[in-house]
Order: C-alpha cells, then sequence, then structure tokens
C-alpha cells in the first residue's frame, strides 16, 4: 500500500472523483427541493428543475408580452457587450501605460505613484459620481468596468514588462535598435501573451462590476434580470441565470486561453 | 602606462569601481590594440564582468577613463560593440531567421525597424547566409526555446555579427555549455573571429578556456587584501600574458591564486588546447 501522498488516481478515476462533488450538490439540492415542495407546493426558495427548466424557455424562446425580446437572449447580448466594450478598453489603456511605465524610467517616474493612487480607489464609490457625469446609459456602465480593471491590468503589465531580461534590451541595443524599436519589437509582443492573461485574471472584477452597475441603473443585462426578478422571490430565474453567468464566464476564459495558445506559439513552453 | 604615441583602440587608464564603499576595481591600466583576442578570468566577483560592461556602457567607471579610439567610451550600448551574454542573449518571440533579420532591421532608422520588400529580402539572404556561418542552417523556421543551449548561443553569435561590430563582447557565453559543445563553440568563435577581423573579449571563469583561447590572457584578481574589510580594495589585472607562451606552472600559480569554483562539467579531455583548432 502507497502513501497516501503518493497515490495518484488514474485518468477515468479523476474524472469521476472530479464529477462527484457536482453530482453530490445537485442530489442535496433535489432531496431539499423535494422535501419543501413536499409540505408547500408554491414554495418558492427550492424550485425544482423541471420549474425552472419551464421558467426558462419562457425567457428565452417566448417573446416577452412587454417588449416582445426575447428576454434571456437579449440580457445575454447587452450584458456580454457591456463587458466586452469595457475589458477591451481597459486592456487597451492598460497595455499602454503599462509598458511605457514599465520600460521608460522618466514615464514611470511621473505616473507610477498616480497610478499606485488610482488603483486603491474603489471603483464601486466611483459608480455615484459616472451616473452624475455620464448619465444612466451604457457609457457609466461600460465606464465603471473599464476604470475599474484599468489600473489592475496597468500595473500588471507594468510588472511583467519589468520582468523581460535586461539582456534582451542592451542585446537590442548593441544591434542598433533604437528607443520605439525596442518598444514595438521586442517588449510588445513579448507582452502581448501576458496581456490576455492578465485580461483573464481581471474578467472576475469585470463581471463584478457589469452586474453591480446593471443591478442600481439599467432596463436589461443578466445582473438587472436576476435584481429584478428578486423582488417576486423568482429563484426559478435567478438559479439558472447564475449558472448560466458562471457558464459565459468559464467560456470566455478558456477561449483566451486557446487563443493565447494559437497566437503565441513561441510562449508554449509557458503556456503548459 | 598608456603609450600615447601610437593609439590604440581600446585604453584603460587608471580604471576604477566604486559601489559606496566597496571597490571592485581599481587602477586597471591597459591597451588593446585592434584585432585581439582577449580572455578575462578571475574569481567570482572580481571585476572582470564589470570592465566587460564598460566596453559595453551599461557600467561607468568611478575613477580614470577609458578610451575607445582616443574618445571616452559611450555610455550606452551601440552597434559597434556586439555582446553575447550567458543566457537571454536572444528574442523568444521570433523564429532563427526572424532573430537575425530583426537585427538587420534595427540598423534602419526606422520608427518600427521593420523591413519591406527588397530590402527584407536582401536581409533574408544575408541572415541565411550569416546562420549558416554558424552552423543554424538548418533550424531557421524554429523557436528559441526549441533550441539546445549550444543553439541559442550560436544564434546569439549570428544576431551579433550580422551588425558588424568591431568589438565582439562575450560575457560567460558558454558557461551553461557541455564540455564537447563548448570545444564546438570554441572552435566557432576562432574561426568567426579570424574571418570577421573582430576584436574580442571574453569573460570566463574556465582558466582552462582563458589559457588556450585567444591572443591574450587577463587575470584579474586583488593585489592588496585587507582582512578585516574584505570590500576596502579592488582587483586589478595582476596577470597580462600573450596566449601560447606561458608553462604549466605558471597555469598552476594563476589556478591557485583565482581559485576557480570547482565546474564538474568541465574535464580535460574536452577543453585541451587540440580539440580546439
Amino acid at each position: 500500500m502507497k502513501k497516501f501522498i503518493n497515490a495518484k488516481p488514474n485518468r477515468t478515476a479523476t474524472i469521476l472523483l472530479g464529477l462527484l462533488p457536482f453530482a453530490l450538490l445537485i442530489l442535496v439540492y433535489m432531496i431539499g427541493s423535494d422535501a419543501r415542495l413536499a409540505i408547500n407546493p408554491s414554495d418558492k426558495l427550492l424550485p425544482s428543475f423541471s420549474h425552472m427548466g419551464e421558467s426558462m424557455m419562457r425567457m428565452a424562446f417566448e417573446p416577452s408580452r412587454r417588449t416582445g425580446d426575447y428576454l434571456f437572449w437579449q440580457d445575454t447580448l447587452s450584458s456580454l457587450t457591456r463587458l466586452g466594450a469595457g475589458v477591451l478598453i481597459a486592456a487597451c489603456i492598460g497595455l499602454l501605460i503599462g509598458t511605457l511605465t514599465g520600460s521608460l524610467p522618466y514615464i514611470s517616474a511621473s505616473f507610477s505613484p498616480l497610478l499606485t493612487v488610482i488603483s486603491l480607489v474603489p471603483p464601486l464609490a466611483l459608480l455615484p459620481i459616472l451616473f452624475i457625469v455620464v448619465g444612466l446609459g451604457e457609457v457609466s456602465k461600460i465606464a465603471l468596468i473599464a476604470i475599474g480593471i484599468t489600473p489592475f491590468i496597468a500595473r500588471d503589465i507594468q510588472g511583467r514588462t519589468k520582468e523581460i531580461p535586461s539582456e534582451q534590451l542592451v542585446k537590442a541595443q548593441t544591434l542598433g535598435a533604437s528607443t520605439s524599436q525596442i518598444l514595438i519589437r521586442v517588449i510588445l509582443p513579448q507582452i502581448m501573451p501576458k496581456l490576455i492573461d492578465a485580461v483573464r485574471l481581471s474578467l472576475g472584477a469585470g463581471w463584478l462590476f457589469l452586474i453591480a452597475a446593471e443591478a442600481i441603473a439599467s432596463t436589461d443585462g443578466l445582473g438587472y434580470r436576476i435584481f429584478l426578478v428578486r423582488r417576486y422571490l423568482s429563484m426559478d430565474v435567478i438559479l439558472p441565470y447564475v449558472a448560466w453567468i458562471t457558464l459565459l464566464a468559464f467560456l470566455v476564459d478558456y477561449l483566451l486561453r486557446k487563443a493565447n495558445q494559437r497566437l503565441f506559439p513561441w510562449n508554449a513552453e509557458v503556456n503548459s | 602606462m598608456s603609450l600615447q604615441k601610437t593609439q590604440s583602440m581600446i585604453q584603460a587608464k587608471n580604471i576604477g569601481k566604486r559601489y559606496g564603499n566597496d571597490v571592485i576595481l581599481e587602477r586597471v591600466n591597459v591597451n588593446v590594440e585592434e584585432g585581439e583576442f582577449i580572455t578575462l578570468v578571475g574569481a567570482s566577483g572580481c571585476g572582470k564582468s564589470t570592465f566587460l560592461k564598460m566596453i559595453l556602457g551599461i557600467e561607468t567607471a568611478t575613477d580614470g577613463e577609458l578610451l575607445l579610439d582616443g574618445k571616452t567610451i559611450p555610455d550606452e550600448p551601440g552597434s559597434d560593440r556586439g555582446i553575447v551574454f550567458q543566457q537571454y542573449s536572444v528574442f523568444p518571440h521570433m523564429t532563427v531567421l526572424e532573430n537575425v533579420i530583426a537585427a538587420k532591421g534595427f540598423q534602419k532608422s526606422s520608427i518600427t525597424g521593420y523591413l519591406f520588400g527588397k530590402e527584407r529580402k536582401v536581409a533574408k539572404a544575408e541572415a541565411s547566409d550569416m546562420l549558416e556561418q554558424v552552423g543554424l542552417g538548418h533550424a531557421l523556421g524554429r523557436y528559441p526555446h526549441e533550441l539546445s543551449g549550444g543553439m541559442k548561443q550560436r544564434l546569439a553569435i549570428a544576431q551579433a555579427l550580422i551588425c558588424k561590430p568591431r568589438i565582439l563582447l562575450l560575457d560567460e557565453p558558454f558557461g551553461a555549455l557541455d564540455p564537447g559543445i563548448r570545444a564546438d563553440m570554441h572552435a566557432l568563435v576562432l574561426d568567426l573571429w579570424r574571418k570577421h577581423k573582430l576584436t574580442v573579449f571574453m569573460v570566463t571563469h574556465d582558466l582552462k578556456e582563458g589559457f588556450y583561447l585567444g591572443s591574450r590572457l587577463w587575470v584579474f584578481d586583488k593585489v592588496r587584501h585587507d582582512p578585516h574589510s574584505p570590500n576596502a580594495y579592488g582587483a586589478s589585472i595582476t596577470y597580462d600574458l600573450p596566449v601560447g607562451q606561458t608553462s604549466a606552472p605558471l597555469y598552476e600559480e594563476i589556478d591557485n591564486r583565482i581559485r576557480p569554483i570547482p565546474d564538474i562539467s568541465i574535464d580535460a579531455q574536452s577543453a585541451t588546447p587540440e580539440n580546439l583548432s
């Protein structure tokens, strides 16, 4: 008998062991739901899976009686658009600030302290300011996401830029490279995969700001919907929505990881 | 003693380097003529790399002056002084061929250094030729992480040479390589030194390399010692020997003085002069 610390499950066992907690959770939920529904058939707290299925069919495949939209898809589209726009803006600004402060001492001297201070401001505390300044429309929500994650991306990229071995920068200079050539040909290409990694890490915060902004002021979106139906204790809609948001978050992360491997084959060793 | 009459390519006049109270180098006086191949040996921390970095332009002397063609050496790296470091000398995001073409592109004074059309074609042909010379003709499309340590150093050398530097600086370039590969690299460097009429400075911690490679050997060591304050005095060049006219007892003596870190990868068979061609 091997010591437990040395015992490794084979592949099938690994998959089964991984699925086990999910199965248990679902089982516990079903038992709890059945028990509550047996006492009170109109219980709203733990709806049955069939009930959730019906509600979602209605949300996804029947046009809303009030607006004529397919609410589920409309919510998904709006939320993903906001998240995508916010993250894209943050990535661009973060990349610019991060590479420049990470590589040019003069830029670093003038912007690093500011960046440190800004990154300490809690973004949600800025939401009222955004609502006042740019109104309750799309801009405020996208701006919140962008403001919320730009400092993180910028600081991460700054660090990654500094990690590039100085030997490479010296080497480039001995080959005759100018400052702009070093930035564009040596630093930027090596930072791109790091940028995608930084975006992946910041997406969790991105979803947080998205849902927060939608909960407070919006007329559609995944976050808006779950906060709206909360008033009616509609767990049959909230729970599937949360599961859907989780799945979307997983898919976005997965696609970015795959894109990173595909776009930067020279980074393969780092990725694996 | 520096000789003013015929101006040497590199003149070090009473050079010293201090970090605060720690003296690294002191009273270094040497002249180097065009075309010499100098190996710098010494114990670790003896300032041999510091001296190399002064020529490279990323360190400056705190005392004395270091002249290149009679003028103070520039305080930043330039394309007249090529460098090969022990590692991180190549760009990991470019293929072997791109690494060398990029070096050609950097010679052009444009914002990005990208080459297009005919210019790129010429650069590509030149780069392929140079890679053929260093023995990488079969690996043009590979990325650096797919190369062995020796191949990476060959690439780094090709990159440096495509820019036609006058001076080639090698900072323990073969320190991380296997003995057999090291011997191949010695042959390559000697061959390129003659073919391209370079002036070479090579830092190594392997005394054997220093004794048999190139044309001149410098041993960096401390002349004065204060046991109570080990950093009070810096190292200087204690031996300045023409290669090929040295005796075994002298080798022993220097070996004992600088006490190089025992390196299990170095064995006598692989680094004897016979193998160096």
